[in-house]
C-alpha cells in the first residue's frame, strides 16, 4: 500500500502476494488459510459488527451508528426497488451481503499494510460467476425454456439469426468476464498506481512533495472507488436480475 | 469545537443545501436517497465500463473460438470466426451501454421502460 516501507519489497506488486499464514492440505488441496483469507474474515466481522451492533438499540431516534446502518440498508433496497422492482425484494440479502462483502473489501484494502481480496481476479469471478449461475437458474426457474429467447431480440429477420444469435450468446457470456474484471482492474490498478507515485517520494528527497501530494490525492481518488466499484458490481446484478425476471 | 461553532455552520450549510435543492428543481424532495453516486459516479462509472465491456467480450469470443478448435480440431478457423463475432459483441454491449439501455446488457428490453425511463432512479420497473 502507500507507505510500505523500505525494508520491504519494492515491486509494486509485492502488495498483491498471497502469503500462507496457516498451512493446511486437505485431500491434496492447498486449503491454507491465506491473507487474503484473512482479510476476507477480518471484512465479514467488520461488517457483522458493524450491523449488529449499529442496530442493537433499534432506536426510533438512531445514533451516528444506526443511521449509517440504516443509511446501506436502505441504499440497497432502492437500489433493488429502482432497478428490479418489487420482485427484487426477496433477493435483498444475497445483494446486500455483495454489496457490503466487495465494499468491505475495498475500503479494507485502503488501511496500510492491509491486503485487497477485490485485486484478485479470482475472487471477483468467483463472485461475478455466483451471480451469473444463479441469475441464469432464476431465468431458467421462471420461463423454462422461454428462457432462450433471450438470445433472438424481438424483430431480427430471420435470415440475420444464424448471425445475431452467436453475437447475443458471447455478449451474454461475457457478463461475468466483464463484471468480474472492472471490479479487478479498477482495484489492481488503482493500489499499482498508488504504490508506484509513493516509490517516487523518498527517491525524490525535496521534491517528493509533489507525488506525496498526488498520494493523497490518488487515496482520495480510490475511496470513491471502493464505494463506486462495488455499487457498480450491486446495480449489474439488479440489472442482471431484472433482465432474468422480466422477460418477455 | 465550542458550543456556538457548529449552529451557525448547520444553518450555513441547511441554507446552502435549500440553494442547492432549488437549482435542482427535476429531483423532488421524497427522492432523498441518501449519497446519490450516479451524481458522483455516472460519468466515471460509464468511461470505466466501456473500454472492459469491449475486453471482455473479446476476450469470451476467442475464448470460445480457442476451445472450439481444440475440440473440434479446426484450428485457427472457430478462432477467427470467434474473434470476429467477440468483437461484434463487445461493440453491442457497448452501444447497448451508452445508448441509454440504462447498465444492462440488456436483451429484450420492455419498450414501455425503455420511453418511460433511460436513466436510472426513476420508476420502479412494474412487472411485465
Amino acid at each position: 500500500m502507500a507507505d510500505a516501507g523500505a525494508g520491504e519489497s519494492h515491486s509494486p506488486l509485492a502488495q498483491f502476494m498471497i502469503k500462507k499464514i496457516i498451512p493446511l492440505e486437505i485431500g491434496g488441496v492447498d486449503v491454507s488459510y491465506t491473507n487474503s483469507a484473512l482479510a476476507m474474515t477480518v471484512a465479514v466481522i467488520a461488517v457483522s459488527v458493524f450491523l449488529i451492533f449499529g442496530m442493537r438499540r433499534g432506536a426510533l431516534v438512531p445514533g451516528r451508528w444506526q443511521v449509517v446502518a440504516e443509511m446501506s440498508y436502505e441504499f440497497v433496497a432502492n437500489m433493488i426497488r429502482d432497478n428490479v422492482g418489487q420482485e427484487g425484494r426477496r433477493y435483498f440479502p444475497f445483494i446486500f451481503t455483495l454489496f457490503m462483502f466487495i465494499f468491505a473489501g475495498n475500503l479494507i484494502g485502503m488501511i496500510p499494510y492491509s491486503f485487497t481480496y477485490t485485486s484478485h481476479l479470482i475472487v471477483t469471478f468467483g463472485l461475478a460467476a455466483v451471480v451469473f449461475i444463479g441469475v441464469t437458474i432464476i431465468g431458467f426457474a421462471k420461463h423454462g425454456f422461454h428462457f432462450f429467447h433471450f438470445f433472438l431480440p424481438h424483430g431480427v429477420p430471420w435470415f440475420l439469426a444464424w448471425l445475431i444469435i452467436p453475437i447475443e450468446i458471447l455478449s451474454y457470456l461475457s457478463r461475468p468476464v466483464s463484471l468480474s474484471l472492472r471490479l479487478f482492474a479498477n482495484m489492481t490498478a488503482g493500489h499499482t498506481m498508488m504504490k508506484v507515485f509513493a516509490g517516487f517520494i523518498f527517491v525524490l528527497g525535496v521534491a517528493g512533495v509533489a507525488p506525496l501530494v498526488m498520494v493523497v490525492a490518488l487515496t482520495g481518488l480510490e475511496i470513491i472507488i471502493a464505494f463506486l466499484q462495488a455499487y457498480v458490481f450491486a446495480i449489474l446484478t439488479c440489472v442482471y436480475l431484472n433482465d432474468a425476471l422480466h422477460m418477455h | 469545537m465550542t458550543d456556538e461553532k457548529p449552529s451557525p455552520s448547520l444553518e450555513d450549510l441547511d441554507a446552502r443545501l435549500r440553494r442547492a435543492h432549488e437549482r435542482r428543481p427535476d429531483r423532488s424532495a421524497d427522492e432523498d436517497q441518501g449519497p446519490n453516486p450516479n451524481s458522483v459516479g455516472a460519468g466515471l462509472g460509464i468511461a470505466l465500463r466501456i473500454g472492459i465491456e469491449l475486453v471482455a467480450a473479446l476476450a469470451v469470443g476467442v475464448g470460445v473460438g480457442l476451445l472450439l478448435d481444440y475440440w473440434l480440431n479446426t484450428r485457427p478457423w472457430m478462432l477467427v470466426v470467434f474473434f470476429f463475432l467477440g468483437s461484434a459483441a463487445g461493440f453491442l454491449n457497448v452501444y447497448r451501454a451508452v445508448s441509454g439501455y440504462g447498465y444492462a446488457a440488456g436483451y429484450r428490453r420492455d419498450e414501455s421502460r425503455d420511453k418511460k425511463s433511460p436513466q436510472q432512479h426513476e420508476t420502479p420497473p412494474d412487472g411485465d
